[in-house]
């Protein structure tokens, strides 16, 4: 099952397709910006806060 | 051909070009950046690859990656020369003017007294920017001298040296939107337009995405300005000034297109993968 916990508010979160290690993804429930942090199982973590030299 | 794709998270356009290089048959290692120990004397590991493609969040990592491919004498997209050269918007500016590709006008300064000088020769209203940054990161539209002397005040008290180099940027009457093209290689494979109510345009503050045709002058201003920052695959930001044409505001190393892909209807991550497959060839 392609579902996870979200770390934040504890929403369920499921993956339409397979996640990709180190995934960037957005927890629809509350808005927080997650990183997938295992595949088996699917883990989340809180994705890193912006840093001052960030971009593109 | 195996290339490794080094970048901090993996984001819609990382997954897009995982997804881009497998279905060309290339082999791509996904290497996080954060878990990444150089030894410099050692680098033969990073030779099994025919290429580095360096999709860093981090502008200071991509810089260092790339230096440490040069050593290394891997191929890297993009080099580091262009990370700097687009990282800093100074030298951009410095490239646009030295290779006559029409840029916006602007004055540096490195105290606040000759800041406030220079503001008021360029006129009000004009942009501060620092000159690292973006996704519209500490931007302001200075709109009278009150208003300068205040951002110039707070600017002084921060403690990052890069906080006291004012580079004072000509605020362009623009039409409500600006224009992003996307270059790869020698020619320019789409554009859009990034339209907001907010003087600032970038979808990241909310501008929505809109295909924009790519004209031969827009071809034209867009290859010419990737050329003066040395090449590769980049994101290249335009004004259309009511008087001069298009001028280029900013370039950008790390392009996301995330949201210019169903925009424009341009496989752009398969544009990327071809560039670097014609690259090791």
């Amino acid at each position: 099952m392609n579902t996870a916990e979200c770390p934040e508010c504890g929403g369920a979160i499921s993956f339409k397709s397979a996640p990709v290690l180190h995934e960037l993804i957005r927890c629809a429930d509350c808005g927080a910006e997650l990183e997938v942090t295992s595949l088996e199982p699917i883990a989340l973590a809180l994705a890193p806060t912006e840093e001052e030299d960030w971009g593109e | 051909m195996k290339v490794a794709l080094i970048c901090s998270l993996v984001r819609p356009e990382e997954k897009l070009l995982i997804e881009a290089f497998t279905k060309r048959d290339v082999a791509v290692d996904v290497v996080d950046d954060r878990n990444l120990a150089f030894d410099l004397d050692d680098l033969s590991h990073w030779q099994q690859y025919d290429a580095v493609v360096e999709r860093c969040v981090s502008q200071s990592r991509a810089l260092y990656v790339q230096r440490i491919m040069s050593l290394a004498g891997v191929r890297a997209v993009n080099t580091h020369d262009v990370i700097e050269n687009c990282g800093d918007k100074f030298i951009t500016t410095q490239l646009m003017l030295q290779h006559g590709v029409p840029t916006t006008k602007v004055l540096m300064a490195f105290t606040p007294e000759s800041a406030l000088q220079a503001i008021g020769q360029l006129g009000y209203p004009c942009v501060l920017k620092p000159v690292v940054g973006s996704w519209g990161r500490g931007v302001v539209r200075v709109n009278d001298r009150d208003a300068a002397e205040a951002v110039l005040n707070l600017r002084d008290e921060l403690g990052g040296y890069q906080q006291h180099i004012y580079y004072i940027q000509e605020l362009i009457n623009k039409p409500q939107r600006d224009i992003r093209s996307f270059v790869v290689g020698d020619r320019a494979i789409a554009a859009i337009y990034r339209t907001s109510s907010h003087w600032i345009t970038n979808t990241h503050l909310g501008g929505k995405a809109s295909n924009c045709p790519v004209t031969p002058e827009l071809d034209a201003i867009s290859v010419a300005a990737a050329k003066a920052v040395g090449g590769g695959i980049v994101a290249v930001d335009l004004f259309e000034d009511p008087q001069r044409g298009l001028l280029v505001n900013e370039v950008n190393h790390t392009m996301e297109f995330r949201n210019s892909v169903p925009a424009t209807g341009v496989d752009i991550p398969g544009a990327m993968v071809e560039y670097v497959v014609r690259l090791c060839a």
